[in-house]
């Protein structure tokens, strides 16, 4: 372009020869160009303006019609992502803290029928009623017939079952799939694991829900499709769970008893070892609740959390320690044992009979299982104090275990507290707890004075509980508990190495009618092991025992519960990888060169 | 002279690209199909994982394996753990001495190594 100029010689030149001004030419050159600058500089913004409009509305109308497309369209899976486990596993498994699996899921197939498209409807109805013993031919027969479109015939088929209906070569028999939840081990620790069943039910899968115990209290993470492939970790060991259970069914075989409850727990983080209630049952194959009679005659019932029993001397302890917190009483002070004792119109008497006072060390009382000495103690104390220490220890309410029967348990409490409740108490009579409650408060004891919450659920890591009585007042109870096993009625319970520390109880049975059986108790051994350092509580309980080896039938837990403790402890302690504290076998000098 | 060469030249591409486009698809179908027959393997494999998973827990339960250590107990000798097991690293025995007999015929093995082979 060439370039107009501002002061064209030629126009300045007339100009001047005609006497007008050149600056007017040069101002109207001036004008004339800005106006050309300034046209150029709108057409361009106009021609940006309009760009910017194009690609506004082409950005939106892309946007409209990818949403127009995907509301309209048929939702599909992507094909290019990479499938989880999480697509596999419907409930989420359960395994103990070793990993084994304790609950697991297996697919299996329903079966259904249309019989709209049955060929030979009773031909159909008499092979299955073949297959199935439980169905019946002419019951079939004429739901298939009666001209409904859909039956359904069973919940779950197993392979040969599966075959077998495949061979009836019917048309209007269907197969839906089905995860079934299966417990490989049977019977082992199945009233922690409770059972499942399947809630709503279609065509192409059904849900598992949990019916009892640890499967139904936490039916919320099991069935957590997000959680489904990360297994629950339960504080169980099998092997533990296992050998408790073994040891507790021989035991309850030579002891004529007629249930056995076992407990193991860790007294540093609350965790429950093996939990074991016999008779039990097999949760692959749940029975029926009973419908009359006494709920705890049933398999199903845990007498472990839901047996609320009056515990017996084992109470004993608490009223020792809570003596010694208050500074009321040191182990070697004497106490009033002079047997019997007359309360108001009661009478408190010891074992057959005897008389252990006239005074007695408050350690002998414990290892003597004094009922008086106890009673004192309890006096010193008082209800009120009593009843707070007694509900710091959690005896006023039901256990926080992880099991749906847990919060039904509650202990049974007397309504008012009157002085010979004190004295009831103080052993273990007069009040019901469950043996989860007895586990928790010797943990207490065991660990140094701290109240744990007794847990199902394995735990990574340090837990905190509340204190609830001082170290050294621990250490002298758990020394006295000690001294029951090495010279008091659970000398049966001593287990060479492992230092068992200890408290047995016997309680009579009550009678639904009022009062007490006279032949009829509930033998608890409550123990810690190894003293020098705690580390584990075991809780053994028999339902009406009777030792039957001497001339005269025995039924108190130094002869019943406390063999069978001791055993546990001999069988557990070795796979726990503890060391005994002895030397089994003297070193022989010599073995240290061959030949 | 510059315009029917620059003519043959996208002609040619088109039909490249075209070539290639129809390629792609067909490949892209085909690694999709195989990802999907992929998958169904997985889950069925993953299917017969947990079954198999489930009856090893079956098969290792421990009254079975109870079971199968009293039945065979002639060959194994398995008892439960017990206290009187545990022992002291002084009860296990040095290891029998290897006779020093060197042979003599062979200057090697004589003259020995540095880590304590040989004589």
């Amino acid at each position: 372009m060439i370039r107009t100029p501002l002061r064209p010689l030629a126009q300045i030149l007339h100009a001047r020869a005609h006497g007008e001004n050149p600056d007017s030419i040069q101002r109207e050159n001036a004008r004339l160009r800005n106006e050309a600058a300034r046209d150029r500089a709108r057409s361009r913004a106009e021609f940006r303006l309009l760009l910017l409009g194009v690609c506004f509305a082409m950005a939106f109308a892309t946007i409209g019609a990818r949403m127009g497309m995907l509301s309209s369209s048929v939702p599909a899976e992507p094909q290019s992502a990479a499938s989880g486990a999480e697509v596999a596993a419907g409930r989420a498994e359960i395994v103990d803290r070793n990993g084994r699996i304790l609950a697991t899921n297996m697919t299996t197939n329903a079966l259904y029928a249309h019989p709209k498209i049955m060929v030979d409807p009773g031909r159909v109805a008499s092979e299955l009623a073949e297959i199935f013993p439980e169905l019946d031919a002419a019951d079939l027969a004429r739901r298939f017939t009666d001209g409904r479109s859909f039956v359904w015939i069973r919940r779950v088929l197993s392979p040969e079952q599966l075959q077998r209906v495949h061979d009836i070569g019917d048309p209007g028999l269907l197969f839906g799939p089905r995860e079934m939840r299966l417990y490989p081990n049977g019977r082992l620790a199945a009233h922690v694991l409770g059972g499942s069943s399947f809630g709503a039910e279609g065509v192409a899968s059904a849900e598992l829900i949990g019916t009892a115990g640890i499967e139904k209290a936490m039916n919320d993470r099991l069935s957590d499709p997000a959680q489904a492939s990360t297994p629950l970790k339960l504080s169980l060991d099998l092997t533990i769970q296992a050998t408790v259970a073994e040891v507790l069914q021989a035991g309850m075989t030579m002891m004529n008893a007629k249930g056995a409850a076992g407990i193991v727990m860790d007294v540093h983080t609350g965790e429950i070892l093996a939990m074991v209630s016999l008779p039990d049952f097999d949760p692959n194959d749940r029975p029926n609740p009973l419908v009359k009679g006494d709920a705890a005659d049933s398999p199903l019932f845990n007498r472990a959390v839901q047996g609320v029993y009056e515990l017996g001397s084992t109470f004993k302890i608490f009223a020792a320690a809570q003596a010694m917190e208050l500074g009321l009483v040191n182990p070697d002070t004497l106490v009033d044992a002079n047997a019997p004792m007359r309360w108001g119109k009661h009478l408190i008497k010891e074992f057959k009979d005897k008389n252990y006072g006239p005074l007695l060390s408050v350690r002998d009382v414990i290892i003597k299982s004094s009922n008086v000495g106890t009673a004192h103690i309890a006096l010193m104390i008082g209800p009120e104090r009593q009843k707070a220490f007694l509900k710091s220890l959690g005896f006023f309410e039901p256990t926080k275990i992880e099991l749906i029967e847990a919060p039904g348990a509650k202990p049974l409490i007397p309504a008012k507290w009157p002085e010979i409740v004190t004295i009831t108490t103080s052993y273990g009579h007069g009040m019901s707890a469950s043996l989860l409650h007895l586990a928790a408060a010797y943990g207490a004891i065991a660990n140094g004075g701290v109240m744990l919450t007794p847990t199902l659920i394995r735990h990574e890591g340090p837990v905190t509980g509340i204190r609830v009585m001082r170290q050294d007042i621990a250490a002298a109870s758990l020394s006295m508990l000690r001294g029951v096993v090495t010279d008091g009625t659970a000398s049966l319970g001593d287990v060479p190495g492992y230092e068992v520390a200890g408290k047995t109880g016997t309680a009579d049975k009550p009678k639904r009618t009022g009062g007490y059986y006279k032949d009829k108790v509930i033998n608890t051994f409550a123990s810690v092991f190894p003293v020098s350092d705690p580390k584990y509580v075991v809780m053994v309980m028999l339902d009406e025992p009777v030792e039957t080896s001497s001339s005269e039938p025995r039924r108190t837990a130094g002869w019943t519960s406390v063999p069978v403790a001791a055993e546990v402890i001999r069988r557990i302690a070795p796979i726990l990888g503890l060391r005994p504290a002895v030397e089994p076998i003297p070193l022989d000098g010599l073995t240290a060169v061959s030949n | 002279m510059m315009r029917p060469a620059f003519a043959v030249v996208a002609f040619l591409a088109v039909i490249a690209t075209g070539f290639w486009a129809y390629r792609e698809n067909y490949q892209t179908q085909n690694a999709l199909r195989e990802l999907r027959d992929l998958q169904g393997d997985i889950a069925a494999l993953r299917e017969s994982l947990s079954v198999q998973r489930a009856e090893w827990a079956y098969l290792n339960r421990p009254d079975r394996l109870r079971e199968l250590a009293d039945l065979n107990f002639d060959r194994l000798g398995l008892m439960p753990m017990d206290p009187s097991q545990f022992g002291h690293i002084a009860q296990i025995s040095y290891p029998a001495l290897v006779p020093l007999t060197p042979n003599l015929t062979d200057a090697v093995s004589v003259s020995g190594t540095e880590d304590g082979g040989g004589l």
